[in-house]
């Protein structure tokens, strides 16, 4: 300000030279915090994903999480009825085809499916204007958590102690009393069973989305598949098979194609939109938006689904996020969990090699 | 007309300093969204897509600058090693501000992804659908950001010398005064 130096006194000198390093180092300071390496504190990707390795052991290759699951193709056939809600292009009428996969929660490929009452249903819409819809279900109607950092708290619960290989029951039971929100889903979680099939299940959306009509006007929703099969199921669990659901699913479509109704359910205004914890009142409005026909499975190994990331905001035109915490996490995470699966498939100094099997 | 030879051209001072500021959101976008589980990563990712592809576009709109109106010479008396870092610098720069869109357009096409740049704008895959591919193109994203990064970082503070330092007139001649 009134710098008495003259321009090329040492002092003046001094004074650039720190101006200099001063500007570089906000600059990288600024660059590390935001990029979260200066900010340890701060819930990454990374941990999400890190905790589950923790939790599981890494199976190199396979998705962090529903790492066991078999893909399946076909396609939905819309019947129009939801075009007054949403412009997506796949509510008109006709077909759209869909590459999906079914699996169980989990970073164990190798899971025996009667470990978990979970199943999951993931699909991809690919839509002729070139846009996709993507979607992971759950057979459940609500999720333990609301937001991310409980679910990093529940992980973190859940991870095995080394000495027994088991959670600690004692952590499992702090983290509950602590999250009162769990309580929904553990009232499910006391009555549900693993099911014999995936063909009989229904697949909740969990978080609402944002359904924007021609108008510009926005309607929040949920959906679930409901299925048309109501069977007690086929006899490939009572032989014994760890891995019933697969060929469970290859039996009942090496008879005929599976089905789905999308079911819409409107939100009525006030109703949450963010706190999967929670589910709408039963009289809310549904609309059947159209049939999922399901034709075809195979391994995920080799099958179309294996490349695919079934990331929760991979929307159309016309569907939107809502403002559930949980979506933008979800789709954060997923994002870390591809990049770690296909960097092991493409070999990359620092991975984990495909073929490893750290069973735990 | 001494002041033309002094200072760069009216286009190529607009353009630079616009892409100055367009870069270094991009690059504190990029590595905020991918650390960010909360409703950041989302905002900030349907920024940094359309983003991208404009910097492309000015970017190869400022490489016709450059080119068809070369920059005013560096003093001659600045040390041949200056001169050399100075000009590899450069054209590093335009070369990752190049690259960068290009990579992250490839690499969502690998992967997969259709390549929306708003809520129905779609732009067409430049690479064909693999994951071995999309893992590679995804690395050299992060890799090329940090060398973007620091190659700013060296920018910042060798134009700073120039201005502080040697007051030789090379940051006033992209400041546009003299």
């Amino acid at each position: 300000m009134h710098d008495p130096a003259p321009p090329d006194s040492p002092a003046r000198r001094i004074g650039s030279w720190a101006l200099i390093a001063a500007a570089v180092a906000v600059a990288a300071v600024s660059f590390g915090y935001v990029g979260s390496w200066l900010a340890p504190q701060r819930l990454t990707p990374a941990k999400l994903i890190d905790q589950f390795q923790h939790n599981a052991g890494t199976f190199a290759g396979y998705r962090r999480n529903h790492a066991k699951g078999v893909c399946v193709t076909g396609y939905f056939d819309g019947n129009g009825q939801a075009q007054m809600y949403s412009t997506a292009q796949v509510f008109a009428r006709g077909r759209t085809p869909v590459v999906g996969r079914f699996a169980i929660p989990g970073s164990n490929p190798y899971a025996p499916d009667g470990s978990v009452p979970i199943r999951s249903m993931a699909l991809r819409f690919a839509l002729a204007n070139g846009q996709q819809w993507r979607t992971g279900m759950n057979s459940m109607p609500v999720f333990p958590v609301a937001t991310p950092q409980a679910f990093y708290a529940q992980l973190q619960a859940q991870q095995p102690d080394p000495a027994t290989g088991k959670p600690d029951p004692a952590k499992v039971a702090a983290f509950f009393a602590a999250h009162p929100e769990t309580a929904a889903f553990r009232a499910w979680a006391k009555t549900a069973k693993p099911s014999a099939s995936f063909a009989t299940e229904s697949y909740w959306s969990l978080n609402a989305f944002v359904f924007v009509d021609a108008n510009g006007k926005r309607q929040p929703v949920r959906w679930r598949m409901v299925p048309e099969a109501t069977d007690a199921g086929s006899d490939a669990e009572k032989a014994g098979s760890a891995n019933y659901l697969a060929s469970d699913l290859a039996e009942r479509l090496a008879r005929g194609p599976l089905r789905w109704h999308l079911q819409i359910t409107l939100a009525n205004p006030g109703d949450p939109t963010n706190d999967a914890t929670k589910t709408w009142p039963d009289d809310r409005r549904t609309i059947d938006a159209g049939t999922l026909v399901l034709e075809r499975t195979e391994p995920q190994a080799s099958g179309p689904c294996r490349d695919i990331n079934y990331d929760p905001l991979v929307l159309p035109a016309g569907i939107a996020a809502s403002d559930d915490p949980l979506l933008p996490a979800r789709s954060a995470a997923y994002a870390d969990s591809y990049l770690r699966r296909t960097s092991e498939e493409a070999h990359l100094p620092g991975t984990a090699a495909p073929s490893a099997e750290t069973k735990r | 007309m001494k002041a033309a030879t002094n200072t760069f051209t009216l286009a190529a001072r607009v353009l630079h300093w616009l892409m100055a500021v367009m870069i270094l959101a991009m690059l504190f976008i990029g590595v905020g969204m991918v650390a960010s589980v909360s409703e950041r990563h989302e905002w900030l990712l349907a920024i940094h897509k359309p983003l991208g592809i404009a910097i492309l576009v000015l970017a190869v709109v400022r490489l016709t600058v450059r080119l068809r109106h070369p920059p005013p010479p560096l003093p001659a008396d600045l040390p041949a090693l200056q001169k050399l870092a100075a000009l590899a610098s450069h054209w590093l720069l335009y070369f990752l501000m190049l690259a960068m869109p290009l990579i992250g357009w490839a690499m969502l096409s690998a992967g997969g992804y259709p390549v929306m740049l708003g809520t129905s704008l779609r732009l067409p895959p430049i690479f064909p659908a693999s994951p071995v591919a999309f893992a590679v193109l995804r690395h050299l994203h992060t890799w090329f950001a940090m060398l973007l990064f620091l190659t700013f970082l060296a920018h910042m503070a060798a134009a700073l010398y120039h201005g502080l330092i040697r007051r030789d007139g090379v940051l006033s001649s992209m400041l546009g005064r003299r």
